[in-house]
């Protein structure tokens, strides 16, 4: 594998006396699609987290692109290439859906704040080209219908399409989905796991997904690595997970291990 | 509302203030200086609405962005007798750019320190700031101190009014609504899925703080020079909450409403004193019950304030459902 | 403790601090033809009956304008709470004039040797002393009362506390009856030592009672006490020694010093966001 993308070395973080991510070595290389997964409270949010700039970590490095990104803020490391959703989604609500994408834009304004004022013909130019490319993207995804609709008034699922669209806006190099199959139906979760593959093999992006659903996980992910207690138990291919005995042991707890259950039918 | 000719639709208005503004001598002096207060309210209000309403940076301390301008701008044409036409209206553009210019310093001050805080804290500190620049101006015997200033020239006129107040909601709106505008919008509803898109929360939130208190000293410079008269108790705490309640009024964020707000608030009081004169005026028998409504009327105002919030939050001229220009 | 159960800031607190004062200054002659004024017991009447009524109109003024308001964002609140305010101090002025009453003596004032430089008068050590009884009154319901446990509940987790049982309501009620309660005893304080009241008397302090809680990081009790004091003795110090004219400035720039270093306050806890 080339030099990685995104490399975290023994990264931890402490919060008081609790420490939720604990020497943490992880990396993705350029267009990996890889997962990481773990019981709840096992630190994938707070990876993300620390991944994004909203923590900082206590210990450790994170390097994207070979460059440390510890300590910018996480607008800049969104100017430098990752993008992220969130777990509980966080769109603009007062924002129309078109604005929701259009508001990203501003990272790729050749004009600035005196062109919006001015509004000569190159303002409007710019303007009219960003207007296109926001609607090229909702195309894509099939929401250009209801572009003029407040956010916040979209069903579930298109919320979380247009969030995982907002996020592609911003062209990453490397996209981050935290749980993006929550509160989906088996329809919706299959429309999804083409979608995440669709987005990486388009857009040639690396994308790190954090998700419950273990079929999801396991059908498109290349590699997979394991959380617990906020250390990594586990990494490699799908089936090398399933088959792992630690990671079976932190999802059902160790008593799965010891003996087979009696069945319900005895 | 990002249309290709809201610099003509400026050009015109500013034609129109001109036009106006000639023909003053015609209209009555009273009516005159109240067509002043509601341009300096609208100056005020929208102003603010970048702040509060487009940012959501709820700041209580406007008032003291006015003070600076008014007073930055009354001690520069102060330094000049009487002028000539061309040269009074040179010195007083360059006095009222030079107190918005004093005033966005006073904003990047204030704005700096607030970026940390949030809802109630936020609040108070902007509230602590207006008082600070109160105090401050009260204990300056340079410019008066608690006896006020005097103001020589009275040079504010229809044109500059009203045409300031027109490049003021230019510059607002356009500002809001372009791409870079929509960044403010975000910042206010999600500051932590706006810095995820790569908006820069602290620029953004300076920025709002900076223009919005340019504009306010211009303001200032406007009303120093309608009123003639300057004191530190008139720029306090009381006048900043009637220019958040013409924000509440209008719609946080919805400039049309917040213009029509600033109208009306400003016009209420003029309103209500015309209700207490009605009692003595000839025919109307002393039974007419309005009188006292008068003496009354920040009693009213309060009580206004209190029912619309109960019953209608989002302002009395907000009827769309998402956010407009 | 209004703020540390409903998480909005109640403008309308400095107004009834001033309404307790003119409740005892109408209520003084009343108390008088029960009880001999000035006494030392005359005196207590008239604070407790104040005390009352002012629990009584915080109660009032919850029920009517706040609790309407209670899923609302809560700027709606804020604002309204200004409402309340301004309509407290114009209708004081339009109810009890403008122009300042004074207050009439309803304690005894008590002559006090000089220790050392320092020269106190009864009056003083009697604030004092009340206001040391009121904390611990206080600090007592709040930690050792079945209703003060309900309140921290209610100012941990609104919701989980109702699942328990608590009557939010009532708890919420009784927060306003007690804090209106204690505005009104500091009111009379006050008035027993600055005899001059009007309706706008509550503005200031009001203000400063609130940088004082924000200070010490606010909906912590022990920290408001700690502003409130920090804030007291810089403004008498910076008087003293330095000028008195900008002693209205003093309490917003020491807030505005400490949270540049610490935005949550002195004694706050930092609330982060989780994301």
């Amino acid at each position: 594998m080339s030099a990685p993308l995104l490399q975290l070395e023994n990264v931890s973080i402490r919060f008081g006396g609790l420490t939720a991510v604990s020497d943490l070595d992880f990396q993705i290389g350029l267009g990996e699609l890889v997962g990481l997964i773990g019981p709840n409270g096992a630190g994938k949010t707070t990876a993300f987290n620390l991944i994004t700039g909203v923590y900082q970590p206590t210990g450790g490095n994170i390097l994207f692109d070979g460059k440390s990104i510890v300590g910018r803020r996480p607008y800049r490391i969104t100017a430098g290439g990752i993008a992220r959703t969130f777990q509980n989604i966080r769109l603009f609500p007062s924002l129309t859906v078109f604005d929701n994408v259009r508001a990203v834009f501003h990272l790729h304004l050749r004009g600035d704040v005196r062109h919006a004022l001015w509004r000569g013909q190159g303002y409007h130019a710019e303007e009219a080209a960003i207007a296109g490319r926001a609607l090229e993207l909702l195309e894509l995804f099939h929401l250009e219908h209801c572009r003029d609709e407040p956010a916040k008034s979209l069903p579930y699922g298109d919320q979380r399409r247009l969030e995982i669209v907002r996020a592609l806006a911003t062209q990453p190099k490397l996209l981050l989905l935290d749980e993006p199959a929550a509160g989906m139906n088996a329809t919706e979760k299959a429309e999804l796991a083409r979608l995440i593959r669709f987005i990486r093999d388009k857009f040639q992006i690396a994308i790190l997904l954090v998700e419950h659903d273990m079929p999801l996980v396991m059908q498109i992910c290349e590699r997979i690595a394991v959380l617990d207690y906020g250390i990594k138990i586990a990494e490699g291919t799908p089936p090398e997970i399933r088959g792992n005995a630690k990671v079976i042991a932190a999802y059902l707890g160790d008593d799965a291990m010891a003996a087979p259950r009696a069945s319900a039918a005895d | 509302m990002n249309f290709r000719h809201a610099k003509t639709v400026l050009l015109g208005a500013l034609a129109a203030c001109l036009m106006v503004s000639l023909f003053a001598g015609r209209i009555n002096g009273y009516w005159l200086n109240n067509f002043y207060d509601i341009g300096i309210g609208m100056i005020m209000a929208v102003s603010l609405n970048l702040i509060n309403g487009y940012t959501g940076q709820f700041s209580l301390g406007h008032a003291g962005f006015m003070a600076v301008g008014a007073y930055t701008a009354a001690m520069i044409t102060n330094q000049f007798g009487p002028l000539n036409f061309f040269a009074a209206n040179g010195i007083f553009a360059g006095a009222l750019f030079a107190g918005g210019l004093a005033a966005a310093g006073a904003g990047l001050l204030v704005g700096i320190p607030t970026l940390r805080l949030r809802g109630d804290y936020l609040a108070i500190v902007t509230l602590g700031f207006g008082e600070i620049i109160r105090v401050i101006l009260q204990n300056m015997n340079a410019v008066g101190g608690a006896r006020g200033l005097s103001v020589m020239h009275g040079w504010t006129n229809f044109f500059w009014t009203f045409g300031l107040a027109a490049v003021t909601i230019y510059v607002v709106a356009s500002l809001v609504n372009s791409t870079y505008g929509r960044g403010f919008i975000a910042v206010q509803d999600d500051e932590v899925a706006a810095e995820a898109i790569g908006i820069n929360t602290t620029k953004y939130k300076v920025t709002a703080f900076v223009v919005g208190a340019f504009f306010a000293g211009i303001a200032g410079g406007l009303y120093a020079h309608s009123k003639q008269f300057l004191t530190p108790g008139g720029f306090g705490f009381l006048q900043s909450i009637t220019f958040v309640v013409m924000v509440i009024l209008g719609g946080m964020g919805n400039t049309i409403g917040v213009i029509l707000a600033a109208v009306l608030l400003t016009l209420l009081p003029e309103g209500l004193r015309l209700l207490a004169d009605l009692e003595h005026l000839p025919g109307l028998a002393a039974k007419h019950p309005l009188g006292w409504i008068g003496g009354t009327r920040m009693i009213i105002y309060s009580l206004l304030l209190i029912v619309l919030m109960l019953t209608r939050p989002q302002g009395l001229f907000s009827f769309k459902k998402g956010r407009s220009g | 403790m209004v703020y540390g159960i409903l998480r909005f800031i109640n403008f309308a607190h400095g107004d009834v601090f001033m309404l307790g004062a003119f409740a005892g200054f109408y209520l003084a002659p009343k108390i008088a033809t029960v009880l001999p004024l000035p006494s030392l017991g005359g005196g207590i009447a008239v604070l407790l009956v104040a005390m009352a009524i002012c629990a009584a109109l915080g109660v009032l003024i919850e029920r009517f304008a706040y609790r309407p308001l209670r899923r609302r964002p809560k700027l709606t609140v804020l604002i309204t709470a200004i409402g309340v305010s301004l309509f407290l101090e114009y209708a004081g002025q339009f109810v009890f004039g403008a122009a300042p009453k004074k207050f009439p003596q309803i304690l005894p004032v008590y002559p006090l040797p000089r220790l050392g430089g320092l020269s106190l008068n009864s009056n003083q050590v009697i604030v004092l002393g009340v206001t040391l009884l009121l904390l611990l009154g206080l600090r007592f319901i709040v930690l050792k009362t079945k209703i003060g446990t309900a309140m921290r509940a209610v100012s941990y987790n609104p919701e989980a506390a109702a699942l328990m049982g608590v009557n939010t309501d009532v708890v919420i009620s009784f927060t306003f009856a007690l804090g209106s309660a204690l505005a009104a005893a500091a009111g009379i304080l006050w008035a027993v030592n600055y005899p001059a009241i009007d309706p706008l008397m509550g503005i200031l302090p009001g203000l400063k009672a609130f940088v004082a809680a924000v200070l010490g990081g606010i909906g912590n009790l022990p920290g408001a006490a700690l502003g409130g004091l920090i804030i007291g003795v810089t403004e008498t110090l910076v008087s003293g020694y330095i000028s008195s004219t900008y002693r209205d400035a003093i309490a917003f720039a020491v807030l505005i010093l400490i949270l540049l270093v610490k935005p949550s306050g002195l004694l706050g806890k930092k609330e982060t966001e989780k994301v």
